[in-house]
């Protein structure tokens, strides 16, 4: 079993009007940085890294980061840079990215170069994973929709080709071209960084990524929608001439842990209460359906089972009044939904658990992901969580992982299904450079 | 032939590989009419009034409606030549060529590829300038049912067009045109920095009709194309929006023959 610690690094800004319960409703790619204060900036992306230090000291194998543009939910506008202090500042956990948007890259070459820099910073504890992003991405970087899938496939296709072929050699692909190939930065892993890739709701990229044998890692979905789509996942595979198994699923759902009920309660809260991702199931915020539903981005035809609930889908049909307005966003009866569906879970570990094990025994996954530290939680909220994550929830986890026998990519190859070497990472180089 | 009705006839090609669907309505001097970026929905009352005078020729532009998508099409210079092919395959070796809002964007690269083919040239709230002032309204930012009526002076016109909250087959033909669009002018959106240099050497009679009141194309795209193509004469229509054709067809239709079934 693998287990990251993954927040979204929202911009809490109080002075906002966005902010908190009471606050105004965030409508997607419609507010301006007029008002974005550089020294908030500044304390907060300082305040994520170092919860990530924490988490690795709480015993933590992964701190998993993502990307997301022009919005105030998530401030990793830029996550290969928190992902390259990390690999300096923290020695043993992995740095899960979750990912890079391969389509709104121009340049791919320069994302090789950034990513085998970070592996060998971080010598050899980079997992490289790749998505093809949501509009807002497509719009604020300008990546031509239609084009969003092939440019996927064909900038996967050059990175791990220019992380593994001896250069200098041409490039000629139908979105991208080169004349020299040749990076003098290669990944300190052998062949290349492991890759995963995380999704929400494309039967494509399931498909892809069982073709490839790389772990699918659904993001907060809802559970029954969650086991078809790795149902479906299995399937592929069997096409493909292999057995999918716990370590080619994966999935990140909200879990907080705190000292009492009625502080789990009031920070569990606060998941829904903050600035937080509009797109996934049960926040607050409202999107545009003709910027998720851009031209050519997701094909009409190929929607994963998670679609139905997806709640960019749900919500943004059911909250668009008939002149175009959107109705307020449902803060009361979101919480108190997303905990009786175990889309939040918070509590002591003493609750907490068995929910947890709920999920492990439904989903199977080989590696999952604590999503906390969000919304409107604060530091201190975080701090208590991963102490008590790292005194008793990680340490139970293991031990269920082992009687349900879930093994993670890091203890049976997803590639072959054959065991690795738990050694794999040159641990006297860590000790060297300590 | 494929389909006919008693207005009109539908017909489909072979174009470079790809099948290519028209409709055809009318007789006399052959007048081709090119759809705006929402595509063709069908034979609309302007067609009939412009069929009162002559052949009109309505292709579904390659990658819109009923005709094959050219895959590799990057620009709109990619649909004209498809449709100076067309042209060929026709045995239309001269034209009057009506491009509709988007539709004149491909018109004028048409135009400036070959003019000896283009008796007469009307482009009708044309994009394919960068506007010196203001910009053309970004379908791809707001959904297509507020595009196509902010395309409409009149809401009641709009409604008149496509029914109150616009019919299903409707929404799919825009939606499925606005993926080729994006395919074709997503960036720079819906202009080109090489197409005004070449309008220069264009002789063609040309008519650039403008609403006064388009909301989607700035009028001084309009100006642009008056100043860039030597024979040109600006009409701008005054309170006419961007769907001038629907909102008067028969007025419309009567200005457009004038001109194009002129000299």
């Amino acid at each position: 079993m693998f287990i990251g610690y993954f927040t979204e690094r929202p911009y809490q800004d109080r002075k906002s009007g966005y902010f908190g319960l009471a606050g105004r409703d965030i409508t997607d790619l419609s507010m301006s940085n007029g008002s974005y204060d550089p020294a908030l900036g500044a304390d907060l992306y300082n305040r994520y890294l170092d919860e990530k230090v924490y988490a690795e000291e709480m015993g933590f194998d992964g701190l998993m980061l993502n990307e997301h543009h022009s919005t105030p939910f998530c401030m990793g506008g830029v996550m290969n840079v928190e992902a390259a202090i990390l690999a300096r500042i923290t020695r043993r956990a992995k740095i899960v990215l979750l990912g890079n948007i391969l389509p709104i890259w121009d340049d791919p070459l320069w994302l090789a170069e950034t990513l085998a820099e970070i592996d060998m910073i971080s010598r050899g504890r980079l997992v490289s994973g790749w998505v093809r992003g949501t509009g807002r991405e497509s719009v604020s970087h300008n990546a031509q929709p239609p084009f969003n899938w092939e440019r996927f496939q064909e900038a996967h296709d050059f990175v791990v080709t220019a992380w593994t072929k001896p250069g200098p050699f041409r490039w000629e692909g139908e979105h991208y071209h080169y004349r020299y190939v040749n990076p003098w930065a290669r990944p300190y892993q052998n062949p290349h960084p492991p890759i995963w890739i995380p999704g929400v709701m494309s039967r494509n990229t399931v498909a892809w990524s069982a073709k490839h044998r790389y772990p699918y890692i659904m993001l907060a979905t809802e559970m029954e929608p969650t086991r078809q789509s790795f149902a479906y996942y299995t399937e592929c595979a069997k096409e493909h001439g292999y057995e999918a198994g716990p370590q080619h699923h994966g999935y990140l759902f909200k879990v907080h842990v705190d000292e009492t009920e009625e502080l789990a309660e009031r920070a569990g809260r606060r998941y829904v209460q903050g600035p937080a991702n509009p797109f996934l199931e049960g926040n607050q915020g409202n999107i545009r359906n003709f910027i998720q539903n851009l031209p050519g981005l997701t094909s009409r035809t190929q929607l994963l089972p998670t679609v139905s609930t997806f709640a960019a889908v749900a919500r943004g049909k059911d909250r668009i009044n008939a002149d175009g307005t959107f109705k307020p966003a449902d803060y009361n009866g979101s919480y108190e939904q997303q905990v009786e569906k175990m889309s939040i879970i918070s509590g002591t570990p003493k609750t907490v658990l068995p929910k947890i094990r709920t999920v492990l025994e439904t989903l199977r996954p080989g590696s999952i992901f604590f999503w906390d530290g969000d919304g409107a939680m604060d530091h201190n909220d975080a701090m208590r969580s991963l102490r008590l994550m790292g005194e008793e929830i990680l340490p139970a986890c293991r031990e269920m992982a082992k009687e349900l026998e879930l093994p993670g990519p890091f203890d049976i190859d997803p590639a072959t299904n054959k065991p690795l070497d738990p050694g794999a990472v040159d641990s006297s180089a860590i000790e060297r450079s300590a | 032939m494929d389909t006919a009705t008693e207005t009109h006839t539908g017909h489909t090609i072979q174009v470079a590989g790809l099948s290519l669907r028209y409709l055809a309505g009318g007789v006399g001097a052959p007048v081709v009419v090119l759809h705006h970026s929402t595509g063709n929905p069908g034979w609309i009352p302007f067609y009939e009034r412009l069929a009162e005078r002559a052949a009109v020729h309505v292709p579904d532009m390659p990658g819109y409606g009923q005709s094959t998508r050219p895959e590799w099409a990057r620009e709109p210079r990619d649909l004209a030549i498809l449709l100076l092919q067309a042209l060929t395959r026709l045995g239309l070796p001269s034209v009057a060529l009506v491009g509709l809002g988007f539709g004149g964007f491909v018109a004028a690269e048409m135009a400036a590829m070959s003019q000896e083919r283009i008796r007469r040239l009307v482009l009708v709230g044309a994009p394919g300038h960068q506007p010196r002032e203001g910009e053309v309204l970004d379908q791809m930012m707001v959904d297509f049912h507020e595009y196509v009526m902010a395309g409409f002076r009149d809401e009641e016109a709009f409604r008149a067009a496509f029914g109150p909250d616009a019919r299903r087959t409707f929404k799919e033909l825009w939606d499925y045109s606005r993926e080729m669009t994006a395919r074709l002018t997503w960036k720079p959106y819906m202009f080109s920095r090489r197409l005004a240099p070449l309008l220069r050497e264009v002789r063609t009679p040309a008519l650039v009709l403008h609403g006064a009141a388009d909301a989607i194309v700035p009028l001084d795209v309009a100006r642009q194309y008056a100043e860039s193509l030597p024979n040109a004469t600006l009409e701008v229509v005054s309170s006419a929006g961007h769907l001038m054709e629907y909102e008067d067809p028969a007025g419309i239709a009567r200005r457009i023959a004038a001109f194009a079934l002129a000299g």
